[in-house]
């Protein structure tokens, strides 16, 4: 993983939930560049211990004096936002993964329509930067229930394709109205809440868009849960997942070697070997298929929990 | 240390050699007395002073020569190079990956000075000096992807990432083993290699995929591959096997250490940035038998593989007719020794 | 008549699935020859998939043109051959919508040539279902010349533009709509293997 440490030049308020982070080089060179809809792991030293969350790139993919996140403060959370909001601050130093997209846009696409709920906004920003410089046809649809809470109608361009849908003001997205009549070669990218995602995925179908049209991003958060005990074969010990860690930081925590991309179910790197289980395995990922979850041979450790007698996994 | 440039020819009289530098920096590719497929993929990272994993590209004493042979067979046969529309963004990646990188571990052949997106590339070997701007390909005389790799040893494919697949949407390919770009670009990962017997019962491209699936940017990987050619052909493709096919019936016990080389690839993968596509150059390096007996270790082994390599496997690199010479001659030069691990040559 | 069965093959080669029905949504269909059964065993199995269907069948010397006529149709067109219809075939992709499916029927060169201009048109590849009908013949591209034969049905075959005797290859371009064939006697100019029929 090669990551490098930067520190934060700029905080920025957006909304009372929502600040934006700007990182630079603090020698002052520049970043390795980037495409629209990647993310960054920041590594944030919490006390005793260390969190990793991923975050969308917001600011321009094609400009390296800086890294933008914008990190909603989610105060159920396992703290990661939290910390990002309380404890950083101007020049402090901050380790930062090398931009890895998961989200990317299909350059194949004659037109491209983005789909934002709340905090989902994050990608697209930095996507309808390299839209704009590709000069590719796209509209994009951003909903949020208040323009009080709405943090990126601020960052987002007075264009004529870019639509804000406030339902405070009974402006509510028309996914069916979006989706109709979109010329062949169209692509649609949803990233919020699983609700929205679901909605557009529903939507899609039901008139007849293929699966490989569909993209999107559900940005999951490691869901806090009750403690449980997992035994690792290979290295042969037995940890603890505490309420509010996730099971590969729990790992990470033990010196167990472990891989990991994405910390949110969606890669497929952190896949692990389940050799025993009595219980049952809480999966929250994106990753496995229906069938698989419901085997229980396999775990994505970053997302997923367990609740039951014992848990042995191949690590 | 200037570098010196053979005067050689891939075709028709055959003029190519090595010099004892160039053979001891051959990039071996067995490192034990067998194979077999593997997903033998390793980190990129900086070899030893003068080996080929010395730079990101290796540049050596035979690079103005095949970027003359790539520009006969481009005469001939210009879908040799093709870009699918989508691809031009990762045409400029790559453009900038090379000049970076060359400019950077050869300051004595080449220069690159960025002004913002005014740009100003020098390739002293192949006398070129051009002014152009960045991402406007109307400002090159071609196309970024080919601009580049017509300056650039070794085969050129960049792979397009989505659906959980990799896409061979453009690539420059004139020294191919046997496969053709303008037949095989737009296909998937496991439909390009389709035609490879028994690696996919084994599941390797399966494994492969998802490890190049999450290569990173700035964590560069690579693997060796290999085959048997008669002659230092470079355009071996399929396009013109009709005409380089009788060649391969020529060998005899009397040239076979002469005209039977080791062709080996040294295919790297680079997670590029604004296009997120990945890059795969394969560069090929051509080695007589002859040649390679003169390190031991090397001849050793490279008689052990062969001869105990699987009939399909041989069928596959298209050597099986040939087996029996080369294995014949390289008996001569195994004394049933003990080798030694790993690829490099033993003093 | 079920759609023909194939032997397992490597993975560039296609699958012809069958026709599922999308209900009455736009769709396009276009068949030759006895894909005008599938055509036919589809809307028995759902008679809306018609509604708003734009049909072009190749009847290629068939008697089934009446039948698919009477299947009610938004739109029914009989061309001669491909070439006659492909600018009409052109314009209804550019002229579709997201949500559009497209039916193939028939032959393989058919199904192959119409799936690469639609995807080229940005139809995705999921939007396309395929079954094929009739005659097993191959489209081939010669790789050396790169001109294309149509219904080779034996293996070798001659290149029909620069005469070179090629094999049969299973590895199958989508971008072409195309199977591969490399010169059989290349590395032996004039020694031939015996000439067979190619089998599905
Ligand atoms: S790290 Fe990506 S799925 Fe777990």
């Amino acid at each position: 993983m090669t990551a490098r440490m930067l520190r934060v030049a700029e905080v920025t308020p957006l909304s009372p939930l929502v600040t934006r982070f700007r990182f630079e080089c603090p020698e002052g060179g520049t970043l390795p560049l980037f495409s629209g809809g990647a993310h960054v792991v920041v590594e944030m030293p919490d006390g005793a211990t260390l969190r990793r969350n991923a975050y969308s790139l917001i600011s321009d993919p094609l400009d390296g004096s800086g890294y933008e996140i914008a990190v909603r403060r989610e105060d159920a959370g396992r703290g990661g936002s939290r910390f990002m909001h309380t404890h950083v601050a101007v020049g402090d130093l901050l380790r930062v993964g090398a931009p890895v997209n998961l989200f990317a846009l299909d350059l194949r696409a004659k037109k491209h329509v983005l789909i934002a709920g709340g905090i989902g906004i994050t990608p697209f920003l930095a996507q309808l930067r390299q839209l704009t410089r590709l000069q590719m046809p796209f509209e994009l649809h951003y909903c949020a229930r208040s323009r009080a809470e709405a943090a990126g109608l601020s960052l987002l361009p007075d264009l004529p394709q870019v639509h804000a849908h406030i339902s405070d003001e009974g402006d509510r997205l028309d996914i069916g109205a979006v989706l109709a009549g979109q010329p062949l070669g169209t692509h649609v990218y949803t990233c919020g809440p699983e609700g929205l995602i679901e909605a557009v995925a529903g939507t899609a179908t039901r008139l007849n868009w293929p699966k490989a049209a569909l993209h999107s991003e559900a940005f999951l958060s490691p869901p806090p849960g009750a403690a449980f005990k997992v035994t690792l074969a290979r290295s042969g010990i037995t940890i603890t997942v505490g309420p509010h860690q996730s099971l590969l930081e729990a790992m990470e925590e033990a010196q167990v070697d472990a891989p990991w991309l994405c910390r949110g179910g969606a890669c497929g790197q952190c896949e692990t070997a389940v050799l025993s289980c009595k219980g049952r395995i809480e999966h929250h990922d994106h990753w496995l298929s229906d069938a698989e979850k419901a085997a229980q041979q396999k775990i994505m450790p970053c997302v997923s929990r367990f609740q039951g007698e014992d848990l042995t996994l191949d690590r | 240390m200037t570098m010196r440039f053979n005067d050689e020819t891939f075709r028709d009289d055959y003029t190519f050699h090595n010099s004892p530098a160039a053979i001891r920096r051959f990039p071996f590719p067995f490192d034990q007395d067998s194979y077999m497929y593997s997903v033998n993929i390793e980190p990129h990272r900086r070899g030893a002073a003068g080996s080929v994993f010395q730079h990101r590209f290796d540049v050596d004493e035979h690079y103005v020569a095949e970027m003359r042979d790539r520009e006969i067979t481009l005469r001939d046969d210009p879908l040799r190079c093709q870009s699918l529309p989508h691809m031009e963004l990762a045409g400029w990646d790559f453009l900038e990956l090379v000049m970076v990188s060359k400019a950077e571990d050869y300051p004595e052949l080449f220069e690159l000075h960025r002004d913002g997106d005014r740009w100003h590339w020098i390739n002293r070997p192949l006398g070129i000096e051009q002014r152009f701007i960045f991402l406007d390909a109307t400002s090159l005389p071609c196309g970024p992807m080919e601009y580049i790799t017509r300056q650039t040893q070794g085969d050129h494919a960049l792979l397009d990432q989505r659906e959980g697949n990799l896409w061979m949407d453009a690539g420059m390919v004139t020294s191919q083993a046997d496969w053709s770009l303008d037949f095989d670009i737009g296909m998937n990962f496991f439909e390009w290699h389709a035609p490879v017997p028994k690696a996919h019962e084994l599941g390797v491209f399966q494994r492969a995929l998802k490890f190049l699936l999450s290569l990173q940017q700035g964590a560069p990987v690579r693997r060796l591959n290999w085959t048997m050619t008669v002659n230092p052909r470079l355009d071996t493709s399929p396009e013109n096997y009709h005409k380089w096919g009788p060649e391969k019936r020529t060998l005899t016990a009397g040239n076979v250490g002469a005209k039977q080389y080791l062709r080996v690839e040294l295919q790297t993968l680079w997670r590029m940035p604004r296009s997120n596509a990945v890059a795969f150059p394969i560069r090929c390096y051509l080695l007589a038998l002859e040649d390679l007996v003169t390190v031991p270790k090397w001849g050793r082994r490279l008689h052990r593989v062969l001869r105990d390599l699987p009939d399909e496997l041989a069928e596959y690199k298209g050597f099986a007719v040939n087996r029996p010479l080369i294995v014949d001659y390289l008996s001569r030069f195994d004394d049933c020794a003990p080798t030694s691990a790993g690829i490099f040559p033993d003093d | 008549m079920p759609g023909t069965e194939f032997s397992p093959s490597i993975a560039s080669r296609p699958v012809y699935a069958g026709l599922v029905a999308q209900g009455a949504m736009p769709a396009i269909m276009l068949a030759d020859a006895e894909g005008a059964g599938a055509l036919i065993d589809l809307a028995a199995r759902d008679p809306a998939v018609m509604e708003r269907a734009h049909v072009i069948f190749i009847p290629a010397g068939t008697p089934h043109g009446a039948r698919l006529r009477a299947l009610g149709a938004r739109i029914y067109h009989e061309s001669p051959s491909y070439a006659a219809c492909l600018e009409r075939f052109r314009k209804a992709l550019a002229d579709a919508h997201m949500g559009t499916t497209l039916y193939l029927a028939g032959t393989e060169g058919l199904i192959g040539q119409a799936t690469a201009e639609a995807l080229a048109a940005g139809l995705p590849a999921g939007a396309i279902q395929s079954e094929h009908r009739g005659s097993i013949a191959r489209r081939m591209q010669c790789v050396h010349c790169k001109g294309i034969t149509e219904g080779v049905t034996t293996d070798p075959f001659t290149c029909s533009h620069c005469g070179l005797t090629l094999f049969v290859r299973d590895h199958y371009s989508r971008r072409l709509g195309a199977f591969q064939g490399v010169c059989v006697d290349a590395e032996t100019p004039g020694v031939l293997p015996p000439v067979q029929e190619i089998r599905p």
